[in-house]
């Protein structure tokens, strides 16, 4: 694959990621908000925006990394980076677990069955209020440090954290989206029946990516536990799965840097917008949205990618 | 235990029904153009303020306000259709799925300006309050009422799509739209009116269930899950399977909440998974 190395302006892109360190050193909370959001949108990018697999349920796989390292902290040790990679690997395994449902649908009983799924396990999560804290959420437990550093009030470790972490996965998932594999996915998602023809084995594959794009998922669940030491039964919620889902739309899916456009656009309208009743918020949600599928069907990087390069 | 299996299959029942009215419309639009309306149940909202506004500020009869409450959220179905929704026809599941969950939150929001987010509460007059003895079982005579008024209109439509031309129409261009075309139906307008009927029913559905599961701004976000099951599970472009399915779901999700109150939503949600495991297509569904 001939553009697998980062350009000069993604190189760019990441060095201006560490720019909020020294110019607006008071929102770095905001800002690893920022990165989780865009690590989750991120994993949906690869499932919808390469695999073609529309999900109104992602947050379940969010939920459950974001438990998963929440009862790690509560109740085993404190330390982050194992909880990560613990909350990972569950977040992909019960990924794995769906994958084999979702892949045998497509069309309106797959929207369905994500968004019932994503709904199963939000009430499961509610049901099991003796280890999960029900609708209180999961609380009284706290992550000190990360490799040494603590986690201050500022956020400038937890930024650190976030941003780190979402360049390392995204360094994963661009690699896998230039590989063999990802050209074989982006075959699934324009024609699903003739890919088997010239030798693409369709389930396995989009198993894989769905496994993959939980644990991606998961980690960030796990992130957002371990910087804000709570767990709310809201990372579970179908609210949550829209939003992610109208951030990648919003920056552009099918496109590496569309979740982290979006999630960027998103997050700092939203604290902007803060002061708003979130009912009032979501007015705005709404009508970009309709606008976003009326004039700029691929999304913000979609259109300026039109732009710079006019047809002739 | 047993005393009660008779008022939860009523109660069940009841609101099945209620189910039925909110859904049916989609059903119907979903199997005929393919589109996938996530705003169904905001025009069911449309209904249930009209309602509750004529009543509560202009002082109509109930009974008064429920066929205005089926021509508002007509006349705002077919509204956006014309603005926004033909343009999409063409246009893939996530596309159709994004405009009108859009849609949803701006409904939300503009119901919650104007009427606030609190629950809105509709007298019913004094004919419909209180309840009826049958055989030392109490059975509430608005859910009698409810019952009543959707078996009615479940006679009317069948009646209109299978004996009428207007509904042989619908029927074709359901089953094969080129085809129907071919023949020379004017698919664009059977599809608006369609559209209008279902969503004046949503309207109707959203007007009644106002004394039942009470009505807020965010009943169009609450709701949509209950009515995308009823259509996924029933089968798209099918009424009868969205009425089996309608009582299905009304009947388990009352026993549900009166057996075991313990597993909350979990059942609907674990049968409706299942079921659409089992049968893609849902219950009745023909393609």
């Amino acid at each position: 694959m001939a553009n697998a190395n980062l350009k000069p302006l993604e190189a760019v892109f990441w060095l201006a990621t560490l720019l909020p360190f020294v110019l607006t050193p008071n929102y770095l909370s905001l800002a690893s908000q920022i990165a989780i959001t865009a690590l989750f949108a991120l994993s949906l990018d690869l499932i919808l925006g390469y695999a073609g697999i529309v999900s109104l349920g992602h947050a379940a796989f969010f939920g459950a990394g974001a438990y998963t390292a929440g009862l790690i902290a509560k109740y085993c040790w404190s330390e982050p980076l194992s909880g990560l990679l613990i909350a990972c690997i569950a977040s992909g395994l019960l990924g794995y677990a769906l994958s084999h449902i979702v892949v045998r649908f497509r069309h309106l009983a797959l929207i369905m069955l994500t968004l019932g799924l994503g709904l199963l396990v939000h009430e499961a999560a509610n049901s099991a209020g003796a280890y999960t804290g029900g609708a209180d959420g999961l609380q009284g437990f706290r992550v000190p440090a990360v490799l040494g550093f603590r986690f201050d009030l500022y956020g400038t470790t937890a930024y650190a954290y976030a941003l780190l972490v979402l360049f390392l996965c995204f360094l994963v998932s661009r690699r896998i989206i230039h590989s063999p594999f990802g050209l074989a996915l982006r075959g699934i998602r324009e024609n699903a029946t003739r890919m088997p023809a010239i030798g693409a084995p369709t389930r396995a594959h989009l198993r894989k990516v769905y496994t993959i794009a939980a644990a991606l998922a998961g980690t960030a669940g796990a992130l957002l536990t371990q910087t804000t030491s709570t767990v709310s039964l809201e990372t579970l919620s179908f609210g949550r799965s829209a939003d992610v889902l109208v951030i990648l739309i919003l920056g552009g899916a099918g496109r590496l840097y569309g979740g982290i456009v979006g999630a960027i656009i998103y997050m700092v309208a939203r604290d902007q917008f803060s002061g708003l009743n979130p009912q009032y918020w979501y007015f705005w949600i709404g009508l970009l949205l309709v606008a976003v599928v009326m004039f700029l069907p691929n999304g913000i990087l979609g259109g300026l990618a039109k732009f710079s390069r006019p047809r002739t | 235990m047993l005393a009660s299996l008779a008022g939860v299959l009523f109660d069940g029942f009841a609101y099945g029904m209620l189910l039925f009215l909110l859904s049916v419309g989609l059903t119907v639009t979903l199997g005929m153009m393919n589109f996938v309306n996530l705003a169904h149940c905001s025009f069911a909202m449309v209904g249930g303020y009209a309602s509750v506004t004529l009543m509560n500020r202009l002082g109509w009869p109930f009974l008064a306000t429920l066929p205005l409450a089926f021509v508002a959220a007509a006349v705002v179905s077919v509204f956006l259709e014309r603005t926004l929704y033909r343009r999409l026809y063409r246009a893939s599941d996530l596309d159709q799925c994004l405009l009108t969950i859009g849609i949803v939150f701006i409904s939300v929001a503009v119901f919650a300006w104007f009427y606030t987010s609190e629950q809105q509460s509709a007298r019913v007059p004094e004919y419909l309050r209180g309840s009826v003895q049958i055989l030392g079982q109490s059975f509430a005579t608005y859910r009698i009422f409810l019952i009543a008024v959707s078996l009615a209109i479940t006679a009317v439509l069948v009646l209109l799509l299978e004996r009428t031309r207007f509904g042989a129409r619908v029927r074709a261009a359901v089953d094969n739209q080129r085809m129907a075309r071919g023949l020379g139906i004017d698919v664009e307008r059977t599809f608006m009116i369609t559209f209008a009927l279902g969503g004046g029913l949503a309207g109707l559905g959203g007007a009644l269930a106002i004394q039942i599961v009470g009505l807020d701004p965010s009943f169009a976000l609450s709701y949509l899950v209950y009515v995308l099951i009823v259509v996924a599970v029933g089968g798209l472009g099918s009424i009868a399977g969205s009425f089996v399915a309608a009582v299905v779901l009304g009947v388990s999700d009352m026993a549900g909440k009166y057996y075991f109150p313990w597993l909350g939503a979990f059942v609907i949600y674990f049968v409706m998974v299942a079921l659409l495991m089992w049968r893609p297509l849902g219950l009745l569904g023909k393609r």
